[in-house]
């Protein structure tokens, strides 16, 4: 399991997409058991408490859930890590446009460098 | 107790020199902080009066409800900048001054490390490199069960290579009732890893945040703040 962590951005958000993306994507299960929170700061080289709040917060928004002195699982219901993803992907292309924008194109002339660059 | 770590109103000075202004701070159980700064910043002031090296001026330390002494260097294990080992010890002769000295030191611990890092017990520290020196000290300070680990530049004089290796045994060290303390100036090989960072200048706390607080509020790594708020 790989981490690519912005260092200009909060580690504790970017660690919760990163969990969803890879549960919308299949990667991870429903219940399949997740690393140890010590596992998963080691391997992103990140704080162990950072790794706590992140499953938490995704505990409480029920995306992943934890047995008690056994660990952490993802969720049997997947909707919500993928709803996550979509508004993840939604935002990153509303900025993917404004960047666009502010150099000067309009949306239809992005949507044709969009298919130049896929060509 | 969840107090580690206690200052009240800390000042230190050398002569007409002072290097620490007033410090209050409190530092948690389970935390790894780093504490960084320019040079002549006073970290290694305040390092040193927590390990009882140095008496405060004026104002108070207390670590676990203590003030520097016999009982707080049980709970404290302390790097400091430059080592004090004899260089003419064998690694295994150092390892087994240290079992004798601290009742904490994990033994199969160290040696496990030392393993790791490739560094032969039987060979004397003046023989050793430098950054294997540094590995050494470091491992024995990791390898004790203390409170609080103080660690004054730990990752300066090593490879990138050894530098993830600490960052990682930093990490597995981790205990929820103990915290760490390290100072450094490699600031974005390391921040990923701190809980909270203590900004210092001139004897003076500048800031005291979270790293997520910080790249929250500024839009930045902790590195670029801290070039930014010490800018010439």
């Amino acid at each position: 399991m790989s981490w690519k962590l912005d260092k200009t951005r909060p580690i504790c958000p970017q660690m919760c997409e990163q969990i969803c993306v890879k549960i919308a994507s299949g990667e991870f299960e429903p219940n399949q058991r997740l690393m140890s929170v010590r596992e998963v700061a080691v391997a992103a080289g990140v704080n162990p408490n950072t790794v706590q709040k992140s499953f938490e917060q995704l505990e409480a928004k029920g995306i992943i859930y934890s047995v008690r002195g056994s660990g952490w699982y993802v969720s049997a219901q997947t909707e919500t890590a993928k709803d996550a993803v979509e508004k993840l992907i939604k935002s990153k292309t509303a900025d993917f446009f404004g960047q666009m924008n502010a150099l000067g194109l309009d949306d239809g002339q992005i949507k044709n460098y969009v298919k130049e660059w896929k060509e | 107790m969840s107090e580690l770590l206690k200052c009240d109103n800390l000042t230190k000075s050398y002569g007409r020199i002072t290097a620490l202004n007033d410090v209050s701070l409190v530092i948690p159980r389970g935390k790894i902080i780093g504490l960084l700064g320019p040079n002549g910043s006073g970290k290694t002031t305040l390092i040193k009066i927590l390990n009882g090296l140095l008496t405060p001026t004026s104002g108070s330390l207390t670590i676990d409800g203590d003030t520097p002494g016999a009982t707080t260097k049980s709970k404290v294990s302390y790097l400091p900048d430059s080592s004090y080992l004899n260089s003419w010890m064998r690694v295994e002769q150092i390892v087994k001054m240290f079992v004798d000295f601290y009742p904490d030191f994990r033994e199969d611990l160290a040696y496990k490390m030392l393993k790791n890092l490739d560094i032969d017990p039987s060979m004397k520290l003046k023989t050793l490199s430098k950054g294997n020196k540094e590995k050494v000290c470091l491992i024995l300070v990791m390898s004790r069960n203390a409170q609080l680990y103080v660690l004054d530049e730990p990752i300066a004089g090593v490879d990138p290579a050894t530098r993830d290796y600490i960052i990682s045994t930093i990490i597995n060290n981790y205990n929820p009732e103990a915290s760490v303390l390290l100072s450094t100036h490699l600031i974005s090989d390391i921040e990923q890893v701190l809980d909270e960072v203590i900004f210092i200048d001139k004897g003076v706390i500048k800031l005291h945040k979270t790293v997520d607080e910080i790249r929250e509020e500024n839009g930045m790594s902790v590195d670029e703040l801290f070039r930014e708020v010490f800018r010439w």
